[in-house]
């Protein structure tokens, strides 16, 4: 039971990050390759500031948002004018210098050792003992998820989100219709970034000691095989290819079989996810989520 | 009145001069056509008097103003609407989400952020309003039963109407056609020619790309002729019909197709 | 895992102690000179098939450096196969040349396979699904690389005597000549066989326009396959290179891969000459930046990207690169 619990958290702190890849590749259709990157910095603001500066958790997890987005928002401006393979490289290197950053700053983030004992997190005045309570600790989660996502589906249907969908579709068209589309280029790569720090500052309170060898690259890859797998542009799509994604990686571990199935079958696995479902079923599982109709007079 | 005006707007590709030199006139109210054979320089004229290309050197004055070099979003916001040679149409999304589009900086309101976060905080007054307006922009292209199909669903003749209804929507001053004609069958044309009356008739100044010469003479109150980025003639239809450059750079002469 | 990567250089950088005067700074440049500048070939060498492929099917190859890093685990068991207990001489020069020579067939037939499977349906799709197949194919050889040889990294002997030569104090160890010398060639064959085969005049025709290529009686499939096949063996040939400095694991072509595609990029994508201007580039910026500049060492694998994000800024199409406007 604790583990399918630990699985259904984890399923949430990814979905986190597959619901801001969801904002910036199924909406504003950049290929982006550094939510690892941005749950990295949500994780280490919240380990920094609450064990060197004695923040609360909360407070901490809102300057991780604050920075995460305003690393978006820097690297956003130059590399959003990108077409998509020079943005998946560029993110992706992105990724890889924010891991090289927190590998050498030592005095701040302790290098390749992590940063231990970090404090436990308390909600409305309860402590959250993620080893003892895990179940407080994903209700939490599922609560501010549900929040986040509600955001983002109701950003969907506003006028920003059809533009972010307009310049996905057509930049050109878009551009002369009137829309500066670097603008909402820039807002979804910050809104993808918000989202992955918020998922990277509940795993610092979930595990309570963090390293960097956590945020790899492979783990960008798993969020957006999430997303393609569920169905781009789909919020729902988002949680299910997530939960199918935790499923299958921690398969061997549910049936017992963590001898007879090595770690590595079920990463090719993931590998051959994004081909198959590339060739076969590009839209994902659900697919892209139906129009919203209008109506004459009435909404 | 001239509403928009060129001076010796230029654009070189490297050493190849696409548009060379074009002093372009369009009076308010009227139908400018703007023809030549192939390569002429025609779609890189409108990118550069558009800002989806930055002219290499030359003005473009719009309704008084300095326009040269702005980018695309600001000059579409000054009033200059355009429409694509190869359809451009936003394919995933609705009909009516395409005009919404079109319609999108009309209803943003200063500062537009504001706007932006009141849409997403409050968001059915709002709509109401513009969906309303959609709908008439359709309506004046008769499309108003599709409105919620998908853009890439419609056939092909629509998808050019789509087109001009979002370029119409925001209610531009200016609209470029880039060949509007060009795949249409003889009825859809001499519907379009209905169409481009009516827009003219609505007081909205028309700078028109075609290769249809019966529709370009019928329709435009003036013309101007580009051959290899040259302006060769301007005037009236029956004036340029009759000037032997234009009838040279379309019968004959060296490098024609 | 990553942060280990890649420095032929490292051996002779060794050898580059403390020089003053004028003599001693000139003496160091050329040092540091012929560092980069072999750090570059190899770059240039992967980038090469970054920039082929992107001529072609106007896609990156993510797969690129997994192909590499497969050819150099078969590269590995050949040579050691070959080579038995043979001390560093001529037969383990000709063990390692007969290893290059199977890694690059190996390469060749993988590269292909992967674009029939992975590649090929995927054609005519939208834009973003190629990359991510792609992104797929990648993942799938790196963990089955792991899988089958297992976590560890594995070292290959020199073949000869890699002690360095010294030269008016500038110092050139045997393996970075070799490096220089098999680069160039490489090259030189590549540059001869785009230019004057048949075979090279229809990959150019293919990638500068597909359809009438196909008009013109070229067989699209089978240039798109050749040109996996060249962009692989120049991947094997860099790995086989690479794989006498450093050692080799199941990630080791990713952060190549992407170096090398940064490099085709900052050359200008899709240009051949571009790409090995591109790769010494970066060879040599790497090297200059921790021995000039003092970037610290642990930040190496950033310059890179800090490069490309300012050569895309400064001009996006790459240095030799052509504007490619979109038509409107």
């Amino acid at each position: 039971m604790n583990f399918v619990l630990l699985i259904l958290i984890y399923t949430c702190l990814f979905s986190f990050m597959a619901l801001g890849q969801n904002v910036i590749t199924g909406y504003g259709g950049m290929l982006s390759l550094c939510q690892a990157g941005f749950y990295a910095i949500g994780s280490y603001s919240v380990a920094i500031l609450t064990t060197k500066f004695s923040f609360g958790f909360w407070p901490a997890l809102l300057v991780g948002v604050a920075v995460a987005v305003v690393v978006g928002i820097l690297i956003g401006l130059p590399t959003l004018r990108l077409k998509g393979d020079y943005l998946a490289i560029a993110t992706l290197g992105l990724g890889e210098i924010i891991r090289n950053v927190i590998n050498n700053w030592q005095s701040l983030t302790n290098g390749p050792m992590g940063i231990q004992r970090i404090p436990m997190l308390s909600f409305f005045g309860y402590r959250i003992n993620p080893y003892l309570n895990k179940a407080g600790f994903l209700l939490m989660l599922v609560v501010i998820l549900t929040i986040c996502a509600l955001l983002v589906l109701r950003l969907s249907k506003t006028r920003i989100g059809r533009a972010l969908e307009a310049v996905r579709e057509d930049e050109l068209a878009a551009l002369s219709a009137g829309i500066n589309s670097t603008v909402y280029k820039v807002l979804a790569f910050s809104i993808g970034a918000a989202l992955a720090s918020i998922g990277g500052g509940f795993y610092s309170v979930l595990t309570l000691s963090i390293s960097p060898g956590t945020y790899t690259f492979m783990m960008s890859v798993i969020v957006l095989c999430m997303v393609v797998l569920g169905g781009m542009g789909n919020v729902l799509g988002v949680f299910l290819g997530a939960l199918i994604i935790q499923i299958i990686s921690y398969l061997p571990e549910l049936l017992n079989l963590t001898n007879l199935i090595p770690p590595q079958l079920k990463e090719m696995l993931f590998g051959i996810i994004l081909v198959v479902m590339m060739i076969f079923r590009p839209e994902g599982i659900l697919g892209r989520s139906k129009r919203h109709k209008f109506e004459r007079g009435g909404v | 009145m001239t509403l928009l005006e060129t001076k010796n707007l230029t654009r070189a590709f490297g050493g190849v001069v696409a548009v060379n030199n074009v002093d372009f006139q369009c009076e308010k109210g009227e139908v400018t056509g703007l023809i030549g054979p192939n390569g002429a320089g025609k779609t890189t004229f409108f990118n550069d008097i558009t800002g989806l290309d930055k002219p290499t050197c030359g003005r473009v004055i719009f309704d008084g103003e300095d326009i040269t070099g702005l980018p695309p979003y600001r000059i579409a916001r000054k009033g200059i609407a355009r429409t694509f040679q190869n359809i451009r149409l936003f394919k995933e999304l609705t009909v009516i989400e395409n005009v919404l589009i079109g319609l999108h900086f009309k209803l943003g309101g200063n500062p537009r952020f504001v706007a932006g976060m009141r849409s997403f905080l409050f968001m059915g007054k709002e709509r109401e309003e513009m969906v309303e307006r959609a709908y008439r922009a359709l309506d004046f292209l008769g499309m108003s039963d599709k409105a919620n199909e998908l853009a890439k669903n419609l056939p092909y003749g629509h998808q050019r109407e789509l087109e001009i209804a979002r370029a119409l929507a925001s209610d531009p001053k200016l609209i470029f056609l880039d060949e509007p004609a060009a795949g249409m069958n003889p009825n859809e044309t001499a519907s379009l020619v209905g169409l481009i009356r009516r827009i003219k008739d609505k007081g909205i100044s028309i700078v028109l790309i075609e290769h249809d010469m019966k529709l370009v003479m019928t329709i435009c109150d003036s013309i101007v002729v580009l051959n290899y980025g040259n302006k060769i003639a301007s005037g009236t239809p029956e004036q340029v019909r009759s000037n032997p450059l234009v009838i040279r750079a379309y019968l004959g002469g060296e490098g024609n197709d | 895992m990553v942060a280990n990567v890649i420095c032929p250089v490292r051996i002779a950088a060794l050898h580059a102690p403390c020089r003053q005067g004028f003599f001693g700074i000139m003496a160091s440049f050329f040092q540091h000179f012929i560092n980069g500048i072999t750090l570059g070939g190899v770059y240039a060498l992967v980038a090469l098939g970054y920039t082929m492929v992107y001529g072609i099917l106007k896609f990156i190859n993510f797969a690129h450096g997994d192909i590499l890093m497969w050819g150099s685990y078969v590269g590995l068991f050949t040579y050691n196969a070959i080579r038995g207990s043979a001390g560093p001489g001529a037969f383990s020069i000709f063990a390692f040349f007969v290893a290059m020579l199977v890694s690059c067939v190996f390469c060749a037939l993988l590269g292909m396979s992967v674009e029939r499977v992975a590649y090929k349906p995927l054609r005519k799709a939208e834009r973003l699904a190629p990359l991510l197949s792609a992104i797929g194919v990648s993942y799938f050889l790196s963990n089955a690389a792991q899988l089958l040889f297992g976590t560890q990294s594995r070292k290959m002997d020199y073949p000869f005597d890699n002690s360095p030569i010294s030269f008016l104090s500038v110092s050139i160890t045997p393996h970075q000549l070799m490096v220089l010398a098999v680069s160039a060639a490489s090259m030189a064959f590549l540059i001869f066989f785009i230019n004057k085969t048949k075979t090279g005049k229809a990959i150019r025709a293919t990638s500068l326009d597909q359809d009438a290529a196909a008009l013109m009686g070229i067989n699209p499939d089978r240039i798109i396959s050749v040109t996996f096949a060249i962009g692989s063996v120049f991947a094997a040939i860099a790995g086989m290179l690479v794989s006498l400095d450093i050692k080799i694991y199941a990630t080791m072509g990713m952060m190549l891969g992407m170096k090398a595609f940064v490099a085709a990029v900052v050359g200008g994508i899709g240009d051949i000459a571009g790409a090995v201007l591109g790769g010494i580039m970066l060879g040599l910026l790497e090297t200059f930046g921790i021995a000039v500049l003092h970037i610290p060492v642990g930040y190496k694998d950033s310059i890179a990207f800090v490069v490309l994000i300012l050569i895309l800024i400064v001009k996006p199409s790459g240095i030799l690169g052509k504007n490619i406007r979109e038509k409107v």
